[in-house]
């Protein structure tokens, strides 16, 4: 069957507007910050005790149905930078200040997921902090079932625990593997041991410096 | 949610019903429940997934992927290396379909940039881009057969697949990896004959896919092994995430390509979204054949039209993206592949997240594999279709 239906109209910023105030009139002061980017994306913070509300509000009373994604972010600077420097030199000054991005945040773990409605064909990526002392968040499972394999990965790479979740194993890693690889102060070895020979990227090619695939100065 | 449960309960139901006419039957030739371990080296599995399975008799009581033997942990890597350098790294996500990684990731730096390919840039991309989806999907309906004891197939698919990878590797200079997608446009503008030389191989290609269609589609044991076989309702498809062909066969009308606004040149041609109602094993692979053949009237379609000018916009030698953070997802082979990547203002993403398809695309097998017969195991698992590479990225 092809589809000969109307295509939905490409969603626009009012709709988007539209969906943060009919969150807020669900969720109250639990939304904590909102951001409505001009063409672009809607980015909404809720406070860690309503991360399954959320979900729940989402998706049963406001259509969104399609899970696309649950992550995290760690929002520290790497102490260890990209890994680019001298091993033997002393270890550069570096800015350690912690800034959240898009609405904002508190804490240095974030919480970050992603729903959809496959009828208005609109996203919206929701952020929650994260406790720094227990880091332990609600599960999303018994609203979106797909949320599983997607918890048990943040958990292995990130340490964030997930309450309700019913088997938190590792995914990827092995079972008896110490730390959490992508919280930014989990050290690259590979960086570490050997200098990074991507560097030479940024030098001029020989032949010339102008003719270059349309750079300019 | 009633729905889904209502389904959920008959389906145990069936099962118990089935267990209990089995055991009034033949009470001595019970069986006690075995794990069947299938792989991680499987040919059934392509790559490296590992299937748990525990039966009793020849049903699947519970099953689970095992991931992570090919894990290489790209979201970390992408954070110790610069724009330009990330695109080398996306290509081994779905190796099959390399360029189609490229283009979200660049789209989401130019976005964060707010600069735009040119008009000539946007129309080769696409090309590219459908150019990758046939090369992908023309294989699986090859291996298909394969899955299913039919060796013909495969051999066609690889056949005709050459032709994509031969203009692939013209245009990009790489067969699998092109590397070719740069912030700003292109590497390079397309080689001289490849629209004529184009234009002859998605003629081939289309032969092929009624080809397959006639070997493959039409057959009975095909049919009779598919039709019906781990149906997905809409509404578990959407909650588990199920993107592409697999959410298209549930009857959800839903392809990114044509329901949001991107700076690609899909909207300016005219080509049809098919969905199928079934949910079925059937329908997975019917729509994924359809698909193939509207690729390759978007190719044909787009060959007509390229505008003139150049294909690099003005971008700095040394690129930095500003602070911010972007979201792009495009419809890829496999389904939706996005990147939600951070920037801090640095020569490098200071995170980025890889939503890749098959990863939740296979979510869903511990709950489409209960009470199935351990081959349809098999075919549930083709049918589904993913890379490995972009289950454990």
């Amino acid at each position: 069957m092809s589809s000969d239906a109307p295509v939905a109209e490409i969603p626009g910023d009012t709709l988007r507007q539209r969906i943060v105030d009919d969150l807020r009139s669900h969720l109250g002061a639990d939304l904590i910050d909102s951001v409505v980017k001009p063409g672009d994306d809607v980015w909404v913070r809720v406070s860690a005790s309503a991360w399954r509300e959320t979900a729940r509000v989402l998706r049963h009373e406001m259509g969104f149905d399609y899970f696309c994604f649950l992550s995290a972010i760690d929002w520290m600077p790497s102490p260890f930078g990209k890994g680019e420097d001298d091993p033997t030199a002393p270890p550069p000054e570096r800015d350690d200040t912690i800034r959240q991005g898009y609405a904002g945040g508190d804490t240095r773990l974030q919480m970050l997921a992603r729903v959809t409605s496959s009828v208005l064909h609109v996203g919206l990526n929701i952020k929650c902090d994260v406790a720094d002392a227990d880091a332990t968040v609600d599960s999303w499972i018994p609203v979106y079932a797909g949320a599983n394999w997607h918890e048990r990965e943040t958990h292995e790479m990130f340490g964030i625990v997930f309450a309700g979740h019913p088997d938190l194993r590792n995914m990827y890693l092995p079972t008896d593997f110490e730390g959490h690889p992508l919280r930014k102060d989990f050290p690259l070895l590979a960086r570490m041991v050997k200098p990074w020979p991507g560097i030479v990227d940024v030098e001029p090619l020989p032949g010339g410096d102008n003719d270059e695939e349309g750079d300019a100065e | 949610m009633t729905s889904t449960e209502s389904l959920i309960d008959r389906r145990q139901m069936a099962y118990i019903a089935a267990q209990a006419s089995d055991a009034r039957v033949n009470v001595e030739l019970e069986t006690e429940g075995m794990t069947l371990n299938i792989g991680p080296q499987h040919p059934a599995t392509h790559g490296t997934l590992r299937i748990i399975a525990r039966l009793d008799g020849e049903q699947v009581v519970w099953a689970e992927p095992s991931c992570g033997y090919m894990h290489r942990g790209y979201e970390k890597l992408t954070e110790v290396r610069t724009y330009p350098q990330v695109t080398a790294l996306i290509n081994r996500i779905d190796w099959l379909g390399s360029f189609a990684n490229e283009v979200p990731f660049i789209l989401a730096a130019e976005k964060l940039m707010e600069i735009e390919a040119p008009p000539r840039a946007q129309h080769i991309r696409t090309i590219l881009f459908e150019l990758s989806r046939i090369a992908n999907v023309s294989l699986f309906l090859g291996d298909l057969g394969v899955q299913l004891g039919a060796v013909t197939p495969v051999f066609m698919a690889f056949r005709d697949r050459e032709y994509v990878l031969n203009l692939i590797e013209a245009a990009t200079g790489g067969r699998f990896h092109p590397n070719f997608d740069r912030i700003g446009g292109l590497k390079d503008d397309l080689p001289a004959g490849f629209v004529d030389e184009t234009r002859v191989v998605m003629k081939k290609l289309r032969n092929f896919c009624d080809e397959i269609e006639n070997l493959l589609f039409g057959n009975e044991i095909f049919q009779s092994r598919t039709r019906g076989i781990g149906v997905i309702p809409k509404d578990i498809a959407l909650q588990y995430g199920l993107s592409g062909a697999n959410l298209r066969a549930s009857g959800v009308d839903w392809d990114l390509r044509r329901d949001q606004s991107l700076p690609m040149a899909w909207n300016k041609v005219d080509w049809k979204v098919w969905t199928h109602p079934d949910g079925d094993s059937f329908a997975r692979c019917w729509i994924r054949l359809q698909e193939v053949r509207e690729s390759t009237r978007i190719v044909d379609q787009l060959l007509d039209t390229i505008p003139s000018g150049p294909v690099m916009a003005k971008v700095p030698r040394i690129i930095k993206v500003p602070e911010g953070e972007a979201w792009v997802s495009t419809e890829n082979p496999l389904g939706e592949m996005g990147y939600y990547v951070v920037s801090k203002g640095d020569l490098g993403p200071f995170r980025t997240k890889i939503r890749s398809a098959s990863f939740n695309n296979i979510s869903v097998v511990p709950w489409v594999m209960k009470g199935v017969y351990v081959p349809d195991i098999i075919t549930i698992l083709a049918s589904l279709y993913f890379i490995l590479g972009d289950i454990d990225r």
